[in-house]
């Protein structure tokens, strides 16, 4: 009865619901696209009516928002702020530097794309992306969400060594905790 | 045996209700404050949606035994504190174990839940929440004075040391402590300012600064069962000073199902009123930092306590 498929089904979309309509964001700001979160949540186009919340740590939060580039420092922190959160956490890649690298795509110390590192469930793009933007993406992870196609958490863990190989190509001096799921 | 199954049900129906009434207050102050900045903010559930989800997240941190108690202390010594406070004036549906002296023993038991929580923030061993544990007991020694210091006047005046007998008092006189007892009223309306730590006295949780402060390593159900046990707790101090101050609510005499609507109607409409003065200071207010905070509170609300305890014995 309880292992029933339907039931399965209500449990889902209870669930489901319940994390679309409340998100934590913990926004990286590196680089300029921090500046479009302010005017995200503030007055004008209020992003807290959509549940979407800013928390000041990783272990409160369930949407890692990256801002802008990475440089190669910056990644290695982002790469513990990523994994101290807790499952299910989705990632949003901000602003077209996430995506192919932008203006930034040859520089000496930035990272191009940034789905070798982490898994990113959305990426909106532009440089910088709207306030509108913003939010539509976040309005399409609220569509994954609901749909159960977000598992960023089980992708990292499934390929843990892809992403490990990738990581320590860019970090040379590797001096972080060696986590086992 | 039928008394007794009917104190357990009152004991569920309390604790269901200060858990709901909390969090709905708590998201229409979300609502309210969103207005007042010009935003249409989330709907008034959504702290209910929020705690749902912290409760269905996954969570692979071990932080030691504290770490894990401190959110099941916070709890208990909310709902313990609960069943101690009076909800409507002598009714059976909402037992009260109350005994003569449970003013002194509120006073002792609210700071239990802050205990838990300093001892499991200490044991995360993070360095935010250590300074938000000392931020907070230094607040907490700011604004107990006042408060401590109301009640004391309270107890002089009226020889009792039982909040049954004080509400028992103004329903008899039909005087209300606010007015019986100005000053000392004033006095614990100060020091309320810091038990909701809403701003100006936000300085525990300071997110800007401080993370968020002791929470900082809570997350998932961590963090909900927290905020469960805050939602109990901010009811439960709104419905002690209706009680203590503001006539109480519910009538002893009458215990038909239309008293009791009647009764948790006003009670809903005395603590939404007296709630709203902490959040209304709180929106013109930035942040004070923790010395200004204490010096606030060892300012006017100690005065005025000390004027309402003479007023009180003179």
């Amino acid at each position: 009865m309880i292992n029933d498929k339907d039931s399965q089904k209500i449990v889902d979309f209870i669930q489901n619901f319940a994390r679309k309509q409340s998100l934590f964001v913990m926004a990286y700001g590196t680089g300029c696209g921090a500046i479009e979160i302010p005017a995200t949540m503030t007055s004008r186009y209020d992003a807290e009516r959509f549940g979407i919340r800013g928390a000041a740590t990783p272990r409160q939060a369930d949407v890692l928002l990256i801002t802008g580039y990475l440089a190669t420092k910056t990644l290695k922190r982002v790469i513990r702020v990523y994994e101290q959160m807790q499952e299910p956490k989705y990632v949003i890649g901000f602003g077209s530097c996430t995506i192919n690298g932008g203006m930034y795509f040859d520089s000496y110390n930035t990272i191009n794309a940034l789905e070798q590192y982490i898994p990113v469930d959305v990426y909106i793009n532009g440089c910088m992306p709207r306030p509108e933007s913003v939010i539509s993406g976040f309005v399409k992870l609220q569509e994954l969400i609901q749909q159960g196609k977000a598992d960023n958490g089980k992708k990292y863990r499934e390929n843990l060594e892809w992403y490990r190989a990738n990581q320590k190509k860019i970090i040379k001096n590797w001096k972080m905790p060696d986590y086992n799921w | 045996m039928e008394d007794l199954g009917l104190k357990i049900f009152g004991a569920i129906l309390t604790t269901i209700l200060g858990f709901v009434v909390g969090m709905t207050y708590g998201g229409i102050v979300r609502k309210l404050t969103a207005r007042v900045q010009n935003r249409y903010g989330p709907p008034f559930y959504q702290n209910f949606l929020d705690l749902l989800k912290l409760q269905f997240k996954k969570t692979n941190i071990a932080h030691g035994f504290m770490g894990h108690m401190a959110p099941v202390w916070i709890i208990i010594a909310a709902v313990t504190v609960l069943m101690f406070i009076p909800i409507l004036n002598g009714h059976l549906w909402f037992p009260n174990l109350s005994f003569h002296g449970d003013l002194i023993f509120l006073l002792y038991m609210m700071v239990f839940g802050s205990l838990g929580m300093a001892l499991g923030a200490g044991q995360t061993g993070n360095p935010n929440s250590a300074i938000g544990v000392t931020r907070g007991l230094s607040q907490m020694v700011g604004y107990e004075i006042p408060f401590v210091l109301s009640l004391v006047a309270l107890m002089i005046q009226y020889k009792t040391t039982s909040v049954q007998d004080l509400t028992q008092i103004q329903h008899e006189t039909g005087v209300w402590l606010a007015v019986a007892n100005p000053f000392a009223f004033l006095a614990a309306l100060m020091a309320s300012l810091g038990m909701f730590r809403y701003s100006p006295f936000d300085i525990v949780g300071a997110p800007a600064e401080l993370a968020s402060g002791p929470v900082s390593e809570f997350g998932g159900k961590y963090l909900g069962t927290m905020m469960s046990g805050g939602a109990i707790f901010s009811f439960i101090k709104l419905t002690l000073y209706v009680h203590l101050f503001l006539g109480g609510a519910g009538n002893p005499e009458k215990t038909g199902i239309i008293a009791i609507l009647i009764g948790l109607g006003i009670l809903l409409i005395k603590t939404f009123i007296l709630y709203m003065v902490p959040v209304f200071y709180g929106w013109i207010n930035p942040r004070y930092r923790t010395e200004q905070a204490i010096r606030y509170f060892w300012g006017w609300p100690t005065a005025l306590g000390i004027i309402g305890v003479l007023w009180a014995v003179y």
